[in-house]
C-alpha cells in the first residue's frame, strides 16, 4: 500500500527536505539547480521562498510538490516520504496531498469558477456530492458565492486568484505551494491577495510556501528563506 | 473526458473548422460509396433479384450469359442432382429499343430476359409479346402499355407493368416469356439464336436443408461441362464488377486517409496549443491517459457530428437526384460503414498526438508566467 493513501499525520511538519540535490544534465555538463538544500516547514507555517530568477526556487517548489524527483536527499511531505515515489505514485500524491497556485493563475478558461474547483475532484478522488459541497463552501468562504457560475474571463484578477486558491484547497492539502502569486497584480491588489492567503492558510492550519522575488510581501509570511544558486539561506 | 466534452459544448467555434472539413470528407465518402452501390446495382440488379440459390453456366462461359449454353440433357442432369429442388431456364439479349414518342435515334438500352422462375419483385411470366419493365426505363419515357420495338428487327414487346431494382449492365431490364425472348433473339441476333428448350443459363433452387456449396459442386461433377455459382459469386463474376469495386474502394481508401490526416493535424495543433493547460492539469494530478482519452473523445464527437450531417446530406442527394440520371444508391449500411471508417481514422489520427501529450511536463506549470 502506498504511503500517500494513508491518513495524513497532522502533527508532523508539512515539509521536511534534507540535503536535497537536483542535478540536470545539459549535454556534457551537469547543472546543479539545488545543492544540499534542507528545509522544514511546520504544519501551520507560511514560508516565503525568496530568490532571483534561476536561483532554484522553482525547482525546490517542484520537488516539494511531487512534480520533480530529487537527485539526492530526502523529501517528506506531511509524514509521507515521497523520495522514492515513481511517476504514478507522484501523480496520486499530487491529486491528494498538495495544492498549487500557479504564477499566471491558469484556470481552465471554459469552466466556471465552481467547475474549476471541481476539476481537482474529477482528476482524483471523484467523491461527487461531497466535492460539490466542499466547492460551494470554499467559494462561500472566499467571497465568490455569487460568482460561482462565471467563467474566468468574467472575473477580475483578484477573483481569479481566489478561485485558484479555492482550487488549491479542494483536496484539503497539508501544504499549498504558491508560485509568484502577486507577480501579475498591482501593489494594492498584491497585498490584498497576500492577506487573503495568510488568512485562509492560518484559519485552516495549512502550511504554505510562497515563492516570490518581491521582498515587499514577505511580511505576510511567518519567515523568509532565501535561495541563491541552489543554496538555501534561512533568514 | 468530461472536461473535454465540456470544452466541445462551451467552445464549439474552436472545432467548427475541423467539423466542416470532416463533414465534406464524410459527404464525399458516402457519395462515392453510394455511386459504387448504385453502379453495382445497375450492373447486377437482375442477378441480385434472382430468388434461386445457384446459377449454372456452361464451363467455358466465364459467368457470361451471352457465352453460355445449357442444353436440355444438361438441364435434365442438373434436375437429377441430389439437393436440387427446381430449375428454371434464363436467357438475355441486349438491344436498343425504340420508345413511342421518342425520336428514331433516341434508343433506350434494354436487356430482355426470358425467364421461368420469377425473380424477387418480378411477377410470374407474362403472356407472349409482353414484358415487365424495370422502372429505370421510366427515365427514357417508357410507360405501361407502350409497345417497344427492339433491335434492328424492331421486334415488338408491350410493357405490362414496372418492376424495381432489376437493371443489368446499367440497362433497363425487360422480363418476358422464354418464347418472346427466343423470338427477339432469333430476329435480332441470328448468330446467337438457340434451339427450343436451350437456355443460356439455369437458375437452381436448392432443397431446404441441403448445403448450397455441396449442391453446386455436385452439379458441376454430374454434368462435367458447367460452372455453377452462388448468386453472390455470380454477381462478382460479372465482367467489370470487381474492377469497379476495386477502383472505387481505392478512392474511398484515399479519402479515409485524407480524413485521418485532417484529424491528426487538427488535434496535433490543438495539443500544441494546449500544452500549458495540460501542464497545469498534470500538476494537479491528471494522468496522461486521462488527457489523451479527452482528445480521443473530442475527435470521436467531432467525427460523429460530421457523419450525422453528412449522412443527412447524402440521403437528401439520393432523394433529389432523379432516377436514371446518376447511379446513386445511399443505404443505411453505406452511411454506417463510412461513419465507422471515419471513426477509426479519427482514433488513429489522434494517436499522433499521444506522444506530445505524454511529453507534456507538469513542471512546465510552475515557474511559467505564460
Amino acid at each position: 500500500m502506498s504511503t500517500s493513501s494513508s491518513a495524513p499525520d497532522t502533527s508532523a511538519p508539512a515539509l521536511e527536505m534534507k540535503a536535497v540535490r537536483k542535478v540536470y544534465r545539459m549535454g556534457d555538463a551537469d547543472i546543479i539547480a539545488l545543492d544540499h538544500a534542507s528545509l522544514t516547514v511546520q504544519h501551520d507555517e507560511i514560508v516565503a521562498l525568496v530568490g532571483p530568477s534561476g536561483s532554484g526556487k522553482t525547482t525546490l517548489c517542484s520537488i516539494a510538490g511531487g512534480i520533480l524527483g530529487a537527485t539526492e536527499g530526502r523529501v517528506v511531505v506531511a509524514g509521507d516520504d515521497i523520495t522514492d515515489y515513481d511517476a504514478k505514485q507522484l501523480t496520486k500524491f499530487r491529486q491528494e496531498r498538495v495544492g498549487f497556485v500557479f504564477q499566471s493563475v491558469n484556470l481552465v478558461p471554459f469552466l466556471t469558477a465552481r467547475e474549476n474547483l471541481l476539476v481537482v475532484d474529477e482528476l482524483g478522488r471523484r467523491t461527487g456530492a461531497a466535492a460539490r459541497a466542499r466547492a460551494d463552501q470554499l467559494l462561500e468562504e472566499l467571497g465568490l458565492a455569487d460568482r460561482r457560475n462565471n467563467l474566468p474571463s468574467q472575473l477580475s484578477g483578484g477573483q481569479r486568484q481566489r478561485v485558484a486558491i479555492g482550487r488549491a484547497l479542494m483536496n484539503e492539502p497539508r501544504l499549498v505551494l504558491f508560485d509568484e502569486p502577486t507577480s501579475a497584480l498591482d501593489t494594492q491588489l498584491g497585498e490584498q491577495v497576500m492577506e487573503l492567503i495568510r488568512n485562509e492558510m492560518k484559519s485552516r492550519g495549512t502550511a504554505a510556501i510562497v515563492v516570490t522575488h518581491d521582498e515587499r510581501i514577505t511580511h505576510f509570511c511567518d519567515r523568509s528563506v532565501h535561495i541563491v544558486d541552489g543554496h538555501l539561506d534561512a533568514a | 473526458m468530461k472536461l473535454a466534452l465540456r470544452e466541445l459544448v462551451r467552445r464549439p467555434g474552436r472545432f467548427a473548422t475541423a467539423t466542416v472539413i470532416l463533414t465534406l470528407i464524410a459527404v464525399l465518402l458516402m457519395f462515392l460509396g453510394g455511386l459504387l452501390d448504385g453502379l453495382i446495382r445497375e450492373s447486377t440488379g437482375a442477378i441480385r433479384a434472382q430468388s434461386g440459390d445457384l446459377i449454372v453456366y456452361s464451363d467455358t462461359a466465364q459467368a457470361s450469359f451471352l457465352r453460355s449454353r445449357i442444353e436440355p440433357d444438361t438441364r435434365a442432369t442438373v434436375d437429377a442432382v441430389d439437393g436440387v429442388e427446381r430449375t428454371g431456364g434464363i436467357g438475355v439479349v441486349q438491344l436498343g429499343a425504340r420508345v413511342p414518342g421518342n425520336g428514331p435515334r433516341d434508343l433506350a438500352s434494354v436487356a430482355l430476359f426470358g425467364y421461368e422462375i420469377a425473380p424477387d419483385g418480378v411477377p410470374d411470366v407474362p403472356a407472349d409479346g409482353q414484358a415487365w419493365a424495370d422502372d429505370i426505363l421510366k427515365a427514357d419515357g417508357v410507360e405501361v402499355g407502350d409497345e417497344l420495338l427492339l433491335g434492328p428487327a424492331r421486334s415488338p414487346v408491350t410493357v405490362a407493368g414496372f418492376v424495381s431494382d432489376t437493371p443489368y449492365n446499367s440497362q433497363g431490364s425487360l422480363w418476358a416469356s422464354p418464347a418472346t425472348w427466343r423470338t427477339v433473339l432469333t430476329a435480332n441476333r441470328p448468330d446467337a439464336q438457340l434451339a427450343d428448350d436451350v437456355f443460356q443459363s439455369l437458375i437452381v433452387e436448392v432443397a431446404p436443408g441441403a448445403d448450397v456449396g455441396d449442391v453446386a459442386t455436385a452439379i458441376d461433377a454430374a454434368t462435367g461441362d458447367t460452372e455453377t455459382f452462388t448468386i453472390d459469386d455470380a454477381i462478382n463474376a460479372i465482367p467489370g464488377v470487381e474492377e469497379q469495386q476495386g477502383t472505387f474502394n481505392q478512392i474511398i481508401g484515399v479519402t479515409v486517409v485524407i480524413g485521418l490526416v485532417v484529424i491528426a493535424l487538427f488535434f496535433a495543433l490543438l495539443t500544441v496549443e494546449r500544452t500549458g493547460l495540460y501542464g497545469v492539469l498534470k500538476a494537479l494530478g491528471a494522468r496522461s491517459g486521462t488527457i489523451f482519452a479527452g482528445v480521443v473523445a473530442q475527435a470521436v464527437a467531432v467525427t460523429l457530428v460530421a457523419a450525422v450531417v453528412a449522412g443527412g446530406l447524402a440521403l437528401l442527394l439520393d432523394a433529389v437526384i432523379p432516377p436514371g440520371s446518376i447511379p446513386l444508391l445511399v443505404t443505411p449500411t453505406r452511411i454506417v460503414t463510412s461513419t465507422v471508417l471515419l471513426l477509426v481514422a479519427a482514433i488513429v489520427g489522434c494517436a499522433f498526438s499521444l506522444r506530445r501529450v505524454l511529453r507534456v511536463d507538469p513542471a512546465s506549470a510552475i515557474g511559467s508566467g505564460s
